[in-house]
């Protein structure tokens, strides 16, 4: 399943958490995260690595606008 | 080591630098560096109170937001935003400055007393530990002051036209503005290297995120220690600079601009660790935010000013006497409201933005 986590203008470290809960559900084979922040984005990325091994895609969507991919 | 640590370790490296620097040059005893002294010490200048021992326009401060503004229009991360939760953030703000004048530093302060020996801000670093731990219980539980929006120019450049204006009143000294002429405000370093060391940290911490909560957050919740490798940089740079210039004094007595009332010492640090920790970062990143265009962090930058300003006009702020009883009642005040914010500010917006366009299910936040 597909899922998107939209963690655009949360403050920190609620992007992590959104990111950390969405990876706990095991159905979730394929998950998004929104982010509009460099750091958010970083912290999302890292935590992502971190936590599954695998290097996510960055893609920016617009300008300042981030979506990071994961296929678990 | 990654890019990224490197960096983090070389800003790190250059706060803990900075922070003994700026005491030789003149700033008070381990004080080179503190964001909560020194926005009580502009208060007093700006008349926000009369505490006459504590009043400057302390330049590092403007140095750390216009450092991080000119960092972010660089890096292209400036981004004018705000609307999240900006009367809380306002009045958490205030408490955070209360309880680190309880204790007698902001956090960053807190690393350098203890990298000077001074034990009372082991008990300090305790107390911050603990905030920080229940700010995380209440993020868990899901807390959050909700979502911010992009906004216009103008509103991103209240933090850097501000501090613009402190660095006018601090060369004009009109005569509105108050300077101490005894205590730890007519203390300082020559105007130019606090600027100076203000902008660099400012370029440093915008670049690397550096954060005192966070890096303790970040440690506790997901077991990353990114964060705290910058605090323990500054930690162990400040140590060896203490050590070389005769600085460290290992102890509980006799420490400078510090109390030993264990009980507050911990419990002031605590409160100032879960404001910050709700708030999304401590004092110090509430700048750098506030120069990147995060209207909310100039928004909690003004709770902090009003705060510590508060701290001196009801006689809470501690001195080296100890903690008065105002300062006693207002820390248990300050808690019990932080245990209000923290159980009652939930994101509800978060699940219906969440909706996602690809497969209609909700996240459940």
């Amino acid at each position: 399943m597909q899922y998107t986590v939209d963690a655009r203008g949360l403050s920190c470290p609620e992007p992590v958490i959104l990111t950390r809960q969405a990876l706990n559900d095991k159905s979730i084979k394929h998950l998004k995260v929104l982010v509009d922040a460099a750091v958010a984005r970083e912290n999302v990325t890292r935590s992502l690595l971190q936590a599954t091994g695998k290097q996510p895609q960055v893609t920016e969507t617009s300008a300042g606008e981030w979506e990071i991919s994961i296929k678990l | 080591m990654t890019s990224e640590k490197k960096r983090m370790l070389g800003a790190g490296l250059l706060v803990g630098l900075l922070g003994v620097v700026l005491v030789l040059l003149g700033n008070p005893k381990n004080m080179g560096v503190c964001v909560a002294c020194f926005l009580r010490d502009i208060g007093g200048a700006l008349g926000l109170h009369r505490a006459e021992i504590v009043q400057n326009i302390r330049l590092e401060i403007p140095g750390f937001i216009l450092g991080s503004f000119l960092a972010a229009l660089a890096f292209k991360e400036f981004r004018p935003r705000g609307g999240s939760s900006p009367i809380l953030r306002f009045f958490m703000g205030a408490m955070v400055s209360i309880g680190a004048l309880v204790f007698l530093g902001c956090p960053l302060r807190m690393v350098l007393r203890l990298a000077a020996g001074d034990l009372n801000a082991l008990v300090g670093l305790l107390g911050f530990i603990s905030g920080i731990a229940v700010g995380i219980y209440f993020l868990k539980k899901g807390f959050s002051l909700g979502r911010s929006y992009p906004q216009n120019k103008v509103a991103g450049a209240t933090g850097p036209i501000f501090a613009i204006f402190l660095v006018v009143l601090a060369l004009v000294a009109p005569a509105f503005i108050f300077q101490s002429e005894s205590g730890p405000g007519s203390m300082s370093a020559p105007f130019i290297y606090s600027l100076g060391a203000g902008l660099l940290i400012g370029v440093a911490a915008q670049r690397t995120r550096l954060c005192m909560v966070g890096g303790i957050r970040d440690m506790i919740m997901f077991k990353d220690n990114h964060l705290l490798s910058g605090f323990a940089a500054i930690f162990v740079v400040a140590l060896i600079g203490n050590l070389v210039t005769g600085n460290f004094n290992l102890g509980f007595t006799e420490q400078p601009i510090a109390h030993t009332n264990h009980f507050y010492n911990y419990l002031g640090m605590l409160a100032t660790g879960l404001g910050a920790a709700l708030l999304g970062g401590c004092p110090l990143r509430q700048l750098i935010l506030a120069g990147e265009g995060d209207s909310d962090a100039m928004v909690t930058v003004m709770g902090l000013i009003v705060g510590a300003a508060t701290a001196h006009n009801f006689g809470l702020a501690a001195s080296g006497a100890g903690v008065p009883v105002n300062g006693q009642i207002a820390n248990w005040v300050i808690l019990a409201l932080l245990v209000v914010i923290g159980l009652g500010a939930r994101e509800t917006i978060r699940v219906k933005r969440a909706h996602t366009k690809n497969t209609g299910k909700e996240v459940r936040a």
